[in-house]
């Protein structure tokens, strides 16, 4: 299993770009920078939110822990748990459905060894399923951190597979240096 | 081919670059209407030009942009609702990725319009790659003097901004996006008063979607008057529509409204027919929240009178024996469709996203799922069907946001149109297909 990183500090790089962030929104309502600042927090804390990494957002953003905690639950895209390296998202609504979402779910499962929601033993990979991603015309459709993939078949998916193992990758990356 | 005022360059390379889309005509709509135009001439050419609410409701642009409260001392914000998570709908995602000039140079009429000085287009989080793309244009946008302070000489000036969502369909409700780009849980707000007079951070806001914005720029060049003349009834000019499923060619078409839907299916213009020589069986023609329809009536109206991709035609004979066209998101199914099963992943998707504010939609919207889940796996009973049907109705109407109804209608009207085959699935104690 990997380290649990507990990110209590960004570098003074992550800081300037959160501070550029605040200055977009009027005075006193820095509030708003918090999606964006936890969307970095996660990237920079192996792709998830821990308590001690909330409250160094909410210490940063002058907020109360409680509503950094309040929102990081609300969103789907946010970890509350270790997740491993490369998190593997399956959409698995509708269209997605309708063109063999079920099957590629399936074959990551037996790839893999693990269940929606579960991490190999190793740390390097989670399996997710999500709702509707917005690429209903290339289903079936999963998300690795910033990138899609699309119009997959299992084929494809044992390609992409046979790559993150090789080069260990690693999903969550500050999305801002994209 | 049909007027392509959106996808009109879309295939061009490089056309995200500043350079590229400026040579082709882009921004002209912003010289020319800072130079020549006030603020509320442009939104009488919105209001003639009869452009609708993009996103699903259809709403008249330029009447909600007259709603903007001019008496109030607050600044003036408008935003863009670029949240597509609708499913079935991926229109959005096209322009922002491949044209993001052009949703910027709307970006400037509708806040130049509304008398804001400043702008935000919230972007899905699942997206970022595509937030991205337009926080580099509008790095361009600013670099080259469209955007920040005195914009091309004229006295306006704008800064316009990116925000990123983080996995929440429900943030696509305009006042579930504004609680969401004020830093909170995405949970709608009690309606009266609407954003036009209490909106981001409490002040006058106009909130509209990617595609109706992206429209702006080809009106302000063209005339209100010359979009209105394309299209039927009060379905004026072009919609995106975005076509998956079991057809040829999925992909996202502008159309004229008025086209009649079988020519949609079929023509190699657009979809290319029903692939794998299989039949039409249904469509879900406006996002998964519209009433879903069999072949017979998506073709044809109760009447018997061609089918339109019209906002009028395809509401044709209500919840009866019509739909909406909602936001576009053209989901065809053939025979080998299993309609219960298709409904469960939509009743699974409501669940998954309703923000919990209200009972009706919290618990309902959980019973939906789990009572169809049972049906598909075989040990639903006759009684559930009708569970169903009351379960749904108890949610109608009953919430504060619309995804409520959203969760209700394609329950409901799978029932109406395949009652059949939910009783097959009782009857054989499993799923039929």
């Amino acid at each position: 299993m990997q380290k649990k990183l507990n990110l209590t500090e960004f570098n003074s790089d992550t800081l300037a770009l959160v501070r550029q962030i605040i200055k977009r929104y009027p005075e006193g309502r820095q509030k708003s920078a918090l999606l964006p600042v936890l969307h970095i927090a996660q990237a920079e804390n192996n792709g998830w939110l821990s308590a001690e990494t909330m409250d160094y957002v909410a210490s940063l953003l002058d907020l109360q822990p409680i509503e950094v905690y309040e929102v990081a639950s609300f969103y789907s895209m946010f970890n509350l748990q270790a997740v491993g390296n490369c998190v593997i998202e399956v959409c698995q609504t509708g269209p997605c459905w309708l063109n063999g979402a079920e099957e590629l779910l399936a074959h990551f499962e037996k790839r893999l060894g693990i269940k929606p929601g579960e991490t190999t033993p190793d740390g390097r990979f989670t399996l997710k399923t999500v709702e509707c991603l917005a690429a209903c015309g290339n289903a079936p459709v999963i998300q690795v951190g910033t990138e899609y993939h699309e119009n997959l078949t299992p084929q494809k998916a044992d390609v992409l597979l046979d790559k993150w193992q090789e080069e260990n990758k690693i999903s969550h990356t500050n999305p801002y240096l994209l | 081919m049909a007027t392509q005022i959106l996808l009109n360059n879309i295939d061009v390379p490089g056309l995200a670059n500043f350079e590229v889309y400026r040579q082709l005509g882009g921004y002209s709509s912003v010289v020319k209407t800072l130079k020549n135009l006030t603020p509320d001439q442009v939104t009488g050419e919105v209001t003639k030009s009869g452009l609708r609410g993009r996103g699903g409701a259809g709403f008249p642009a330029g009447m909600k942009w007259g709603f903007i409260d001019k008496k109030s001392e607050k600044p003036r914000y408008f935003v863009c609702n670029f949240d597509e998570s609708e499913p079935g709908t991926f229109k959005d995602r096209y322009i922002g990725q491949r044209n993001p000039h052009q949703l910027i140079e709307g970006m400037i009429l509708g806040a130049y319009a509304l008398g804001a000085g400043s702008a935000y287009i919230y972007v899905r989080g699942e997206l970022f790659y595509v937030l991205r793309i337009i926080e580099k244009a509008i790095e361009e946008a600013y670099k080259q003097g469209f955007l920040g302070q005195n914009i091309l000489g004229s006295g306006y000036s704008l800064d316009l901004y990116c925000q990123p969502g983080a996995g929440a369909y429900i943030c696509g409700e305009e006042t579930a996006l504004l609680e969401s780009l004020e830093g909170k849980r995405g949970n709608p707000r009690i309606k009266p008063p609407f954003p036009a007079l209490v909106g981001l951070y409490g002040c006058p806001t106009v909130v509209n979607n990617v595609e109706t914005i992206a429209a702006l720029p080809w009106i302000l060049n063209n005339g209100g008057e010359a979009y209105a003349a394309i299209g039927v009834e009060n379905s004026k000019g072009t919609k995106l529509i975005s076509a998956c499923g079991h057809i040829k060619k999925p992909g996202v078409y502008e159309i004229e409204l008025g086209l009649p839907v079988e020519e949609f299916i079929y023509s190699d213009e657009y979809c290319g027919g029903i692939r794998n020589g299989h039949k039409l069986k249904a469509v879900v023609a406006g996002g998964s929240s519209v009433p879903i329809l069999p072949a017979s009536l998506i073709l044809k109206t109760a009447a018997g009178e061609p089918r339109l991709m019209s906002y009028e035609s395809l509401s044709e004979g209500g919840f009866q024996s019509g739909t909406m066209l909602g936001s576009g998101g053209f989901i065809v199914m053939d025979e080998t469709t299993c309609i219960v099963k298709n409904l469960l992943t939509f009743a699974r998707f409501y669940h998954h996203e309703s923000c919990g504010q209200c009972s009706p939609c919290r618990e309902g919207t959980s019973w939906m799922e789990k009572i169809l889940h049972r049906i598909e796996n075989g040990q639903g009973t006759m009684k559930d069907i009708d569970l169903l049907v009351s379960v749904s109705k108890h949610i109608e109407g009953n919430t504060i946001c619309p995804l409520g109804d959203a969760a209700a209608w394609p329950v409901a009207s799978a029932i109406r149109h395949f009652r059949e085959e939910f009783e097959e699935h009782v009857k054989l104690q499993k799923c039929p297909f």
